[in-house]
């Protein structure tokens, strides 16, 4: 399958990835060709096969709910670009 | 004197032992080593202070009869293992100002056993590469150089190109890695080094830096099949901060090299023989083959009916993953932000200069076949087919104890080769992918040099939860192999 240059940018959108003109030309036929690769997978027959999610053969552990571990706000906010009164600061979200 | 940089972990840790020379001094020497081979780009944050720190309390301790298993070694960790207070970028430009507050589990079983870290190694963008040409800090420089006079810079195979380099010039004594589709296996064998990565599980991926969660796995490079086994073993483990991590107890490494092959039955498993392998490459196979034979085991040919299909399930499902784990990054919590107008141009703007060309290229890939109407036709279909491929690795194992085939397509290619089609590169890793869909240990081990004078890599392939078995039988063809080739570039002050 042939992408065209509006399936790319509505994935970028999705992928919140901002891309000029010129990158969303470059990646048209990039993607197509890596798709087209992966489209050979439509010839397997797989009628009555169970998706395979992981490789291991185990259930998931439990453990009781209880606190064990926290109170780490300042070494949470250590890395962020910026931060007030303890909590992350992004952009004006609500006029 | 004894060369401080050229010795085994092995040799080093006996050394060590016997009072011949200190950490400081084993550390000292790489320190001098890496300054020497700056050129390389192996590591991407330096730690030297730290790591003569580590050596001094090392020797205390060895001094005190409390030395660990790895006491006193120093290592070169992949970038990709979050080091409290040390810099871990996965060589992205997304994370390039991040400092852990905490310690991976991994790295930390390494500090426990009293390992030295020499620093953060570099490799591909989030782990994103087959060349280690795709970091935010620059390509890694293999220290290898082809005989044919044009003196190329050559790739040191990706994503763990630095901890290869590092390992393969003399300015690690072993390194850590992660394997997501090859990306120990394959800088193994481009480097002349044995690169094991274990059993889906059998290592914690707490504090790794995620790729494609269901694939990512760390293992170990030595200089040797005993030293990636010993490095293997402290990094081993279950860790119930990891829920895919098993609890299981973990096997002497080591150990399993005291056994022999004699009886052992190898699968080849004939879908192996692509078309438009070169010649050596089957050569070495070969190869490889008969040594194993000599070696008293037993020759079976198999069939993984499902292996072609192995790429095209990769670069579905790893992308998909990819896509969902870095959806993380959005200038806010940590890392890069580039700000804009508002919140969603904020993360538009962060995540389009955070990630190199490699990763957008995958997270697009991803998103699109993630994305609402083509779920089913890509996703679930890959995930299907993954089914099938495990089960092609049950049905030869019924037949087998281990699998034998070449780990990569080539030698080591130059920089700026195979990088003008994306799919071209992929299939680098053609021979490892398998494998790490059916989440099977793996590792390569030198399996003799190119016409060009370059390694070849050799892999063997085990049951789930039989790194014993793979290390035997790499431990077997490195005794008949006799690698004794070494790099052009090493890391050493001439005397």
């Amino acid at each position: 399958m042939s992408l065209t240059k509006k399936d790319v940018a509505k994935v970028a959108s999705l992928a919140r990835i901002k891309m000029s003109d010129e990158k969303l030309e470059a990646l048209v036929p990039q993607l197509s060709n890596i798709i087209g690769f992966v489209e050979q997978l439509a010839e397997v027959n797989t009628d009555n096969v169970e998706p395979l999610a992981s490789v291991v053969d185990i259930n998931l552990r439990l453990r009781p709910d209880e606190v064990t571990d926290g109170g780490y706000q300042k070494e949470i906010l250590a890395n962020a670009p910026e931060t007030l009164e303890g909590y992350f600061v992004v952009p004006k979200v609500v006029e | 004197m004894t060369d401080l940089t050229n010795m085994t972990m092995a040799e080093a840790l006996k050394g060590l032992e016997n009072k011949d020379f200190t950490s400081v001094e084993i550390t000292q020497a790489h320190i001098d080593a890496m300054a020497a081979s700056k050129g390389l780009n192996a590591y991407i944050t330096e730690t030297p202070e730290l790591a003569l720190k580590q050596a001094a309390e090392s020797d205390k301790r060895r001094a005190a009869g409390n030395a660990g298993e790895l006491d006193g070694i120093p290592i070169a960790m992949k970038d990709i293992f979050c080091t409290k207070d040390v810099r871990t970028t996965a060589a992205s430009g997304i994370l390039h100002n991040f400092v852990p507050q905490y310690e991976s589990t991994v790295s930390q079983k390494l500090l426990d056993a009293g390992a030295v870290t020499l620093g953060k190694a570099n490799m591909d963008d989030c782990a994103m590469g087959s060349s280690n040409t795709t970091s935010h800090f620059g390509n890694v420089i293999s220290p290898w150089k082809a005989n044919d006079g044009n003196n190329a810079d050559l790739v040191p195979g990706g994503s763990s190109g630095g901890s290869a380099a590092a390992v393969s010039a003399r300015i690690a004594m072993a390194a850590t890695g992660t394997d997501t589709g090859g990306s120990i296996r394959q800088p193994a064998a481009f480097c002349g080094l044995a690169g094991i990565k274990p059993t889906y599980g059998r290592c914690s991926r707490w504090g790794i830096v995620a790729f494609a969660s269901s694939l990512d796995q760390a293992g170990a490079f030595g200089r040797n099949v005993e030293d990636a086994a010993l490095l293997l073993q402290s990094m081993s483990g279950f860790d119930p901060k990891d829920s895919t991590s098993a609890d299981l107890k973990v096997p002497d490494f080591a150990g399993a090299l005291a056994g022999d092959v004699k009886g052992l039955k190898i699968g080849i498993p004939k879908e192996y023989r692509i078309d438009g392998i070169p010649e050596e490459i089957s050569k070495l196979w070969d190869d490889g083959i008969a040594m194993l034979k000599d070696a008293g085991a037993e020759i079976v040919d198999v069939s993984l009916p499902h292996t072609k299909y192995a790429l095209p399930t990769y670069y579905v499902i790893a992308p998909a993953e990819a896509s969902s784990n870095l959806a993380r990054y959005d200038g806010v919590k940590f890392g890069l932000r580039v700000d804009g107008d508002n919140l969603d141009s904020t993360y538009e703007n962060t995540r389009a200069e955070g990630f190199g060309e490699e990763v957008i290229r995958r997270i697009m890939i991803g998103t699109y076949a993630l994305s609402s109407g083509y779920y089913d036709a890509y996703y679930i279909k890959a995930q299907k087919v993954r089914r099938l491929i495990a089960n092609d690795f049950t049905e030869a194992y019924k037949k087998c104890d281990a699998l034998l085939t070449p780990t990569a397509p080539s030698a080591a290619f130059a920089i700026g080769e195979n990088e003008d089609d994306p799919v071209k590169m992929y299939l680098n890793d053609v021979f490892t992918i398998p494998a790490s869909l059916a989440g099977l240990p793996g590792m390569s081990v030198p399996g003799g040099l190119s016409a060009q004078g370059l390694p070849l890599g050799l892999q063997v392939i085990g049951r789930p939860w039989d790194e014993e078995t793979v290390l035997r039988v790499g431990n077997a063809l490195e005794k008949a192999v006799n690698f004794t080739a070494q790099p052009q570039s090493i890391g050493k002050i001439a005397a």
